[in-house]
């Protein structure tokens, strides 16, 4: 390996994070190779030789991004983010579960897996609770019942959906926000920074409207959001943090997070921060 | 100059413009993704799916 690790960066499109990274990578006179995961095939009998001392991995399908680092990760491929966080931030109760373990304050949960018991699961947290598809990103999909008829509706709706994920019923506590929600971003043992994400709908996220204005990054927050993004296996992690009456509440870990918004907001260099984290990780695995 | 592909409106790229690069049609506001970048061809990006995101 030469003094400068080269870089690989696995993605589908190229959006405005991808395109800020690659010219972090550029400016810094890194190796950087494009791995269009579109054209990527995978000789799962042996180690892939990739020209690369790490991936960063920028895949736009959750599946795809899964597999990919199954395979990396299995032949000791440095990759950021690691299998091991795409598994877990992929999946809302696998997230949620870690969270528990690690002690990390969330929203109160229930899973469920006929429409006969979800409807009981719902009835016991009380109105209004928000139902989210396990595998989802932006906003999509979830839906806040308020009522017994909008959960009869709902559940039977996610009932006939083809995906039999649908029918894994992951119910949530509504927790009543002030009209907006926290992202904030871990790299390594670090919030870097945090917006917050102001909408006057419900769902604050910035895919769907959400204002984003910087968030001071207190010691507080900083502690939990480590913590989060440590419960999850750590690296390069966006966390969306809840104010609830009682306190923080971590909702959803991201682990191929969005930032376009954040870095005018914050002063914040979030792609030179993420290369940093990953010369560090092929630099590391030396 | 390349064409949408969806209302056949001139889109101006830029000239640091990647292959892989997602741009919206001024008109149409469809989503674009740069296919060939010497010279610019342009396609309709994919429309998202169920397990897209961050």
């Amino acid at each position: 390996m030469n003094n400068k690790p080269r870089v690989g960066v696995l993605l589908s499109r190229v959006r405005v994070e991808e395109k800020l990274l690659l010219a972090e990578l550029e400016s810094r006179g890194v190796e950087t190779k494009v791995i269009d995961d579109r054209e990527l095939v995978l000789a799962v009998e042996q180690r892939p030789e990739l020209g690369v001392d790490v991936i960063l991995e920028r895949c736009i399908q959750h599946g795809t991004a899964l597999y990919a680092l199954a395979v990396l990760d299995a032949w000791g491929i440095p990759t950021v983010n690691r299998y091991e966080v795409a598994e877990i931030c992929g999946n809302k109760l696998l997230t949620t579960m870690r969270l528990i373990r690690d002690g990390v304050p969330s929203p109160r949960t229930r899973v469920a897996f006929t429409p006969e018991s979800a409807l009981a699961a719902i009835e016991e947290l009380g109105y209004p609770v928000v139902l989210k598809p396990l595998i989802g990103s932006w906003g999509r999909l979830i839906s806040k019942v308020n009522d017994r008829e909008a959960a009869e509706a709902i559940v039977e709706h996610k009932d006939v959906l083809g995906n039999y994920l649908h029918s894994i019923y992951y119910i949530q506590e509504y927790i009543q926000k002030p009209g907006r929600d926290i992202r904030a971003f871990v790299v390594g043992s670090e919030t870097i920074a945090a917006i917050y994400r102001a909408s006057d709908h419900w769902i604050t996220n910035t895919a769907r409207g959400g204002q984003a204005s910087n968030c001071p990054v207190t010691p507080e927050l900083d502690a939990l959001c480590v913590r989060a993004a440590r419960a999850v296996g750590g690296g390069v992690v966006a966390i969306d943090l809840l104010e609830a009456p009682e306190g923080l509440l971590v909702n959803e870990v991201n682990y191929t997070m969005e930032f376009r918004n954040s870095i005018d907001t914050t002063g914040v260099n979030i792609p030179a921060r993420v290369v940093d984290y990953v010369l560090e990780v092929a630099r590391a695995a030396r | 100059m390349p064409k949408c592909p969806e209302c056949d409106a001139e889109v101006t790229i830029g000239s640091d413009a990647v292959k892989g690069e997602i741009v919206s049609c001024p008109d149409c506001g469809a989503e674009l993704e740069v296919k060939e970048t010497a010279p610019v061809a342009l396609a309709l990006a994919p429309e998202a799916e169920e397990d897209w995101g961050e």
